[in-house]
């Protein structure tokens, strides 16, 4: 089987990890072959948290740079800084609703410009997909479910080779029943959004 | 019932590396684990720890990793197996009692698993605890999959009895934070109390006794090496005239870069999985065969080594490398790009990489260092300590926990860190040495761990300095695991009684002891004064539970603060404190009411009183 490389980029406490437990699932129940990895710095505490998912016959757990070939971004200014992981061909996938670090919003740094950053990625990459997941999430009525509006992204431009109803069936698996339907209805929202997209 | 123990035999599950070495103890059937919590070990410890909590698995967070494997080799030494759980440098604090456990050695099993952190994604330093094996004697086993992390943990044990030897399992963090399909395997159930069968001339280790002992252990080593050199951990793959030998994580890059590169009919891999004894005789034969040889590993060149003094005793000439400038380098980890790069030039194999992106033009994306969390009461200690010092000439040595980033800048408190416990021990070092305040940091987790005989040593030798305890009521910055002085209570353990710092470090002689609430911003400072000025070892004890352990067992927030039409916009609340719910919004200071805690402090510390709370 072909191998596809995932790179997952987010910040601290935005579920990244649960989101790559919900794709790990689904594909152990699709009979996808599945390797990942995580770094957690001190998550958190509003540290970076990066996730690798290998599908295929690969055995190795980590990405390399310039080998993903998709990389979906949690907050733009990550995806950006994740760019290194990606080629040409790459697939790109982002929240549009900053998360300023510290420094930005105490003012001793700057934001980068969110319309140069998103050129900067699309001229660069095969394709980009940018949609404001935190609003999608509080649409759907949790807005602790960005991570879940993001997957539905993610499995609506079928760059991952696992069908979303396996996906759907893993988020009713690993999520808190309580947040079921919100999280289901997340998933729907970024789904649709991303077909209404580039 | 704990997902580890729920599901059957040969039930294909989605594990985490720590998930897959604590289902391999419970498939073994331990019955004594032992820990001191350390990232990237943590999760091991954890579910053996909820395990413990449904079954008949005796499990312990000891105060030090010393400790913690004294425990499991007097069960190990009582029939039952055992293991002992720790981060690699724990095996440094471990050291005096592994080493000469390797020679009495054990009856019932004992494996002691020690987690590597090549690049330091979250220690001090990057030692390769292979070494470990080799200077105790003792048998190392290294997984390279997750499934293999599981399965050798049973393995372990079964060699561990059959050696009479404790056996170290040793991982990097890639094994241990990665997540893979594994298959379960059968659960044994072992018998949970045994004896201790009395045997002084082989246990109580004088120089006489050892001298018979060290004989035993290198005769144990020599069927080690038999059994090394045929295990189904020691394999080969592929054939052809170039060679790699191979371990750990570096298999699966050595793996993938053989497929890339097609060159499946060139390469042999051997693979080392049971990597002390170093299976001499399969190494031989296998670069009897060979042209020329690549050894991948990170760290050391620990196999490299041994591979170069046996071509040598066979007198092989063939080329072998693995460490040099333009190979493999002795720093940090590896990646699959760049082990296929190495390989590809080694073997003078033409392929062609992924092309970079042209990154020049790229927008500068600013950084993101963790931080204290907003509300966090080390902020408070931090910024109490900073004005009660101020105008004096200070050093600061600290310790290893979340307080560790208060040397970051705005507050920068943290000047001198080595070790576990290194605050205390350095801060007499300095005292002697120079005539600055010596003002030191330490965690109440860290303070149990190794900071006791530092105090004692303090007190005994005159020294002078002002010990600040941060104590949080956990271990923080790993996962907020219980120490000897948490109220367990709060965990659902009953039977447990706190253990108290404050009677500690008044027993040990300590003459100026104060217990502050850091939030009470104003007394504290005055409490931290009042410390510096005494002669010799002053103590303070800043008590407030950590923020985020707080939040995790719902215990309520304060009422989060705003700032009030007073604030005159100096800012000093921010370059201060520089707590993480601050924000500047339209040139005005905000505060971020989804993350303040209300702990009060930035109200406290405001000239303008500027900063109020918000009405329910
Ligand atoms: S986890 Fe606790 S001790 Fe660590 S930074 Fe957060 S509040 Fe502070
Ligand atoms: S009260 Fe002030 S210092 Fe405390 S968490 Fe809120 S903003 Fe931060």
């Amino acid at each position: 089987m072909d191998t596809t490389r995932l790179i997952i980029v987010a910040v601290g406490g935005q579920g990244n990890l649960l989101a790559s437990r919900v794709i790990g699932e689904a594909a152990l129940n699709s009979g996808i072959p599945v390797r990942m990895s995580e770094i957690h710095g001190m998550a958190q505490r509003g540290g970076v948290v990066e996730s690798a998912i290998i599908f295929g016959d690969a055995q190795s757990t980590i990405i390399s740079d310039n080998e993903a070939d998709v990389l979906l971004g949690f907050e733009p200014s990550e995806t950006l800084r994740a760019l290194n992981k990606c080629n040409s061909d790459t697939v790109v996938i982002t929240n549009l609703a900053p998360l300023p670090p510290f420094t930005v919003a105490t003012g001793s740094d700057t934001y980068p410009d969110l319309d140069g950053l998103l050129d900067f990625i699309r001229t660069r990459t095969a394709r980009l997909i940018a949609l404001d997941a935190t609003a999608l999430a509080i649409e759907a009525g949790n807005i602790l479910s960005v991570n879940m509006v993001l997957l539905g992204a993610l499995f609506q431009t079928n760059a991952i080779p696992i069908p979303s109803q396996r996906v759907k069936e893993a988020i009713a698996k690993v999520t808190r029943k309580a947040f079921l339907e919100s999280n289901l209805k997340a998933f729907d929202l970024g789904f649709t959004a991303a077909s209404s997209i580039g | 019932m704990h997902k580890l123990i729920a599901e059957p035999p040969d039930t294909k599950m989605l594990l985490l590396g720590n998930e897959a070495i604590a289902r391999g103890a419970i498939e073994a059937g331990v019955a004594i684990a032992t820990t001191y919590p350390g990232t990237p070990s943590s999760e091991i410890s954890l579910n053996l720890f909820q395990i413990s909590q449904e079954s008949d698995l005796y499990f312990e967070y000891s105060t030090n990793e010393k400790v913690a494997l004294e425990v499991a080799a007097a069960a190990a030494n009582s029939g039952l197996r055992s293991i002992c759980v720790m981060k690699h440098v724990g095996m440094n604090v471990a050291a005096d009692a592994l080493l000469t456990l390797a020679y009495i050695g054990v009856k019932g099993g004992l494996v002691i698993v020690t987690a590597d952190d090549p690049y330091m994604f979250s220690s001090q330093n990057e030692q390769d605890n292979r070494f470990y094996a080799k200077l105790s004697g003792l048998p190392m086993l290294e997984p390279s999959s997750i499934q293999e992390a599981k399965d050798m943990v049973p393995f372990a044990f079964d060699l561990s009895e059959k050696l009479q030897l404790p056996v170290i399992l040793r991982t990097t963090t890639r094994i241990n934070h990665s997540t893979a399909i594994v298959v379960l395997g059968k659960i044994l159930t072992l018998k949970t109390k045994d004896d201790f069968i009395k045997d002084p001339f082989n246990y109580v280790t004088v120089p006489a006794v050892s001298r018979i002992l060290h004989a035993r252990l290198l005769k144990i080593l020599e069927q080690a090496e038999n059994i090394s050199a045929t295990s189904d951990y020691n394999f080969i793959t592929g054939g052809g005239i170039f060679g790699i030998v191979c371990n750990g994580i570096s298999y699966n890059y050595v793996f993938d870069a053989v497929n890339d590169l097609n060159i499946k009919d060139k390469v042999k891999i051997l693979r080392i999985g049971f990597s002390h004894p170093m299976p001499q005789t399969l190494i031989k034969d296998f670069l009897k065969g060979c042209e020329k040889v690549l050894v991948v590993e990170e760290g050391e060149p620990y196999m490299e080594e041994a591979i170069k003094a046996f071509a040598q005793e066979e007198g092989l000439t063939i080329e072998i490398k693995g460490k040099s400038r333009d190979l493999f380098s002795r720093l940090y980890e590896f990646n699959p790009a760049q082990v296929r790069q190495i390989i590809a030039g080694y073997f003078v194999i033409t392929y062609t990489p992924a092309q970079a992106l042209n990154l020049s033009q790229m927008p500068e994306v600013p950084q993101r260092p963790p931080t204290l969390c907003a509300g966090c009461s080390h902020r408070a200690t931090f910024y109490a300590v900073k004005k009660a010092a101020e105008g004096m000439e200070t050093i600061y040595p600290t310790d290893i926990g979340c307080y560790t980033l208060g040397f970051l800048p705005p507050l920068s408190m943290g000047d001198f860190l080595i070790c576990m416990g290194s605050s205390i021990g350095s801060s007499g070092g300095f005292s002697k040495a120079t005539n600055k305040k010596i003002l030191s940091f330490i965690g109440d987790s860290t303070f149990f761990h190794s900071g006791i005989p530092g105090l004692i040593n303090a007190v005994f030798n005159k020294h002078n300095a002002t010990l600040v305890i941060l104590d949080n009521g956990t271990t923080a910055m790993t996962g907020h695991q219980p120490h000897p002085g948490v109220n367990m209570k709060k965990l659902n353990l009953d039977g447990y009684e706190p253990v108290s710092i404050e009677n500690i470090v008044r027993a040990v002689g300590v003459s100026h002891v104060t217990v502050i609430r850091p939030y009470r911003i104003k007394k504290s400072i005055d409490a931290i004064k009042e410390a510096l000025n005494v002669d010799g070892v002053s103590v303070v004890i800043s008590q407030e539970i950590c923020t985020l352990y707080a939040k995790g067992l719902k215990k309520g927030h304060g009422r989060p603060f705003y700032i009030n039409e007073k604030c005159k916009n100096h800012r000093e609340c921010i370059n201060e404190l520089a707590c993480p719910a601050f924000l500047i919004e339209d040139g005005r200071v905000k505060i971020d009411a989804t993350i303040c805690t209300g702990c009060t402090v930035c109200a406290q510390i405001c000239p303008e009183h500027a900063i109020s709370p918000l009405k329910k």
